[in-house]
């Protein structure tokens, strides 16, 4: 274990670096922009390199340039970035392009409040993009989760092929505190590379995978020549409007997602949450992100005044713990509080998977954190 | 001895998609001969694209290829360049992709003068999807979007790209193969942004309805509206005006970025010494 003082974006940053990213390419935005700042002395550090692009779009073109040829690459912003970035995400999906977007979230939409928190972009992280995919987004709850979930962020882009969210959002990339920190030997243990094909080099059709499966982009420059498109393409990688293939594509590109994820409930061995108490809870509250910090306290306080109360902490938020979440549902029934800032787009995906709206909400949208005496006050009027 | 040309082409791929008569094709034919002059292994050498006819140029050509979103070519070539800089990379881009939609990425690619190999193939036109105004299209012209001729003024790419501090632009067309391939050869010899205005035609979505039915008309429209440059030169003022120089505009030495990027490396690892501005000569 180590510990590090140090702040969300940073931890961040110095995790993409130690899970073997070499390229960082982006554009400065609120509050993000310390990812930038500290991959720009980290990177040149180990051989690699930084780049402040002329605009978001930029910034995530390049990186995804960097990605095409082998080398593990990232990039960080916040929401109108994301926005910006929309359609190279696309391509990053349709292509499968292995990539780590941290969006360091603020309030919305358009500039909105750029200096102050929000987690409104839980919406966009699942769909940012025009067309049928699916995402995997990766949400950090503390310093230390800024850290190991950006270094869960490259392992899973490049065992999926494919761009990854990591949400942090403006109060946890600026908090600045201690983070105890796995060991880099236990941190390189864990790293995964994209799979590659080593087979003759005729033989070679990237695209040529079975369903459920992502595609295996050989490293540039090695021999093995092939071509990357953001049209639908066939086994070999070139355009092709063939309704069966476009068809096999997209149930692909979300199958290799989703079904995997249900099928395996998860897409990786790390927890896709955490539980606080909630063995023998009778109300359980659900919170994330930074909110989660703040629920533990409420937590705490609830039981204080006799009220056995736990909290559910989703860490994975696309595709989300559904069979966990299922359960919850089943068991605290109507005893459910969810909390986040924004207008619920997490309670609206609670809804759709236990099936049921009678829960109690604490929603917020105006840029100001949730405290956890405002969430004890809620939990007691719902009993 | 001929030149086979299918050492270098996915001729699986053919024929192509582009119209009969379409100068890409003889773009095509040039860049493949400058990368054989070169002596270029295809296996070092990156082809990017961008949307448009010209984007299926990276289908045909038989190297490392990435066929890009619209306008983003030199943003995507600056990453597999800044991770790669002893590889080749070319990008192809249309005058939509390249000064319309990808002016920004432009600009900054010429600016920074990283070494890549920028062929802008200029139809004066937005030729894929038929005949809409393109950044290039000459004012009075007529187009799908703008029937009653286009008011737009005309954007001269290389002076963009010289404003920007690109250290190689230069101007041909597809009337000249042979030309053409030695200004390639001159443009991928160069270490720095090398800027190719590549005029081409498009008798299909400009030709027709602008009194150009063939692809003759249009070739012999683009060789009255191109001169070379010393002959430019000695044109008047107004008479420059409707006439484009080709040839070499602008050749200097100047810091590559990749270069430049291996000294923060260095620095960064302790094995050279912080760059300052004492390291340029241009202080402002």
């Amino acid at each position: 274990m180590r510990e590090v003082i140090s702040t969300g974006n940073e931890l961040a940053a110095k995790a993409a670096v130690e899970a073997g990213a070499r390229f960082f390419a982006g554009y400065p935005i609120t509050p993000s922009s310390e990812v930038m700042h500290e991959s720009s002395d980290l990177l040149p550090e180990v051989g690699g390199t930084c780049i402040q692009m002329e605009d978001e779009i930029a910034g995530i073109s390049a990186a995804l340039g960097a990605s095409m040829t082998g080398v593990k690459s990232f990039t960080a912003t916040s929401g109108p970035g994301i926005s910006l970035k929309a359609e190279q995400i696309g391509l990053g999906f349709i292509a499968e392009i292995p990539l780590v977007i941290i969006n360091v979230m603020r309030g919305g939409p358009s500039t909105g409040l750029p200096t102050r928190v929000s987690q409104a972009d839980i919406g966009q992280a699942q769909y940012p993009t025009h067309g049928d995919y699916a995402s995997i987004t990766l949400c950090a709850g503390s310093l230390t989760e800024c850290y190991t979930q950006t270094v869960r962020g490259f392992n899973l882009a490049e065992t999926y092929m494919t761009p990854v969210f990591v949400l942090l959002d403006e109060t946890i990339g600026h908090m600045h505190g201690k983070a105890d920190l796995p060991d880099l030997e236990e941190i390189e243990a864990s790293i995964v590379n994209r799979a590659t094909f080593d087979g003759p080099i005729a033989d070679y059709r990237p695209y040529d995978v079975p369903m459920n499966k992502p595609a295996v982009l050989n490293p540039m420059f090695k021999g093995y020549r092939f071509h990357v498109t953001g049209l639908h393409h066939g086994p070999t990688g070139f355009p092709t409007e063939d309704a069966q293939q476009c068809e096999f594509n997209i149930e692909r590109l979300t199958g290799k997602i989703n079904t995997v994820a249900l099928e395996n409930d998860g897409l990786d061995d790390l927890p896709d949450y955490e539980e606080y108490m909630l063995d023998d809870a009778e109300v359980c509250l659900i919170a994330y992100g930074s909110i989660g910090l703040g629920a533990y306290e409420a937590v705490q306080k609830l039981r204080a005044e006799g009220i056995k109360a736990g909290l559910f902490r989703p860490i994975m938020i696309w595709p989300s713990p559904a069979k966990k979440l299922q359960e919850i549902g089943a068991r605290f029934k109507d005893k459910i509080f969810v909390t986040e800032l924004n207008m619920g787009q997490y309670s609206r995906e609670i809804e759709r998977v236990i099936k049921r709206d009678d829960f109690t909400t604490l929603l917020k949208a105006n840029g100001r954190p949730i405290a956890p005496a405002e969430m004890v006050a809620k939990v007691k009027e719902m009993l | 001895m001929a030149f086979n040309y299918d050492d270098y082409l996915r001729v699986e791929k053919m024929p192509t998609l582009w119209c009969w008569g379409c100068g890409d094709g003889v773009i095509l034919k040039a860049t493949i001969r400058a990368i054989k002059k070169m002596g270029w292994n295809m296996d070092d050498v990156c082809v990017i694209s961008g949307i448009g006819c010209s984007g299926r140029f990276s289908s045909y050509i038989d190297c490392n290829t990435i066929h890009t979103t619209h306008g983003r070519t030199v943003a995507y070539a600056t990453g597999v360049k800044l991770v790669n800089p002893d590889k080749h990379v070319i990008v192809v881009a249309g005058d939509g992709d390249g000064l319309a939609i990808g002016g920004n990425h432009t600009i900054h690619g010429c600016r920074r003068n990283i070494d890549l190999n920028f062929i802008l193939i200029n139809n004066f036109i937005y030729g894929l999807t038929n005949s809409q105004t393109s950044p290039t299209t000459p004012q009075g012209m007529w187009t799908v979007s703008q029937k009653n001729g286009n008011i737009d003024p005309t954007f001269d790419a290389c002076a963009l790209a010289i404003g920007a501090g690109a250290s190689f632009v230069a101007r041909e067309s597809m009337l000249d193969p042979k030309k053409l391939e030695k200004v390639l050869v001159k443009g991928f010899e160069h270490k720095g942004f090398s800027f190719f205005d590549i005029m081409s035609n498009c008798h299909i979505n400009l030709g027709r309805k602008n009194k150009m039915l063939s692809a003759m008309d249009n070739l012999k429209w683009i060789d009255s509206i191109t001169m070379p440059l010393k002959k430019w030169e000695a044109l008047s003022k107004e008479e420059q005006l409707n006439v484009f120089p080709t040839g070499v505009l602008r050749q200097v030495e100047q810091d590559e970025y990749c270069d430049m990027y291996a000294k923060i490396i260095a620095a960064a690892q302790g094995k050279g010494p912080k760059i300052t501005q004492d390291d340029f000569a241009k202080k402002i």
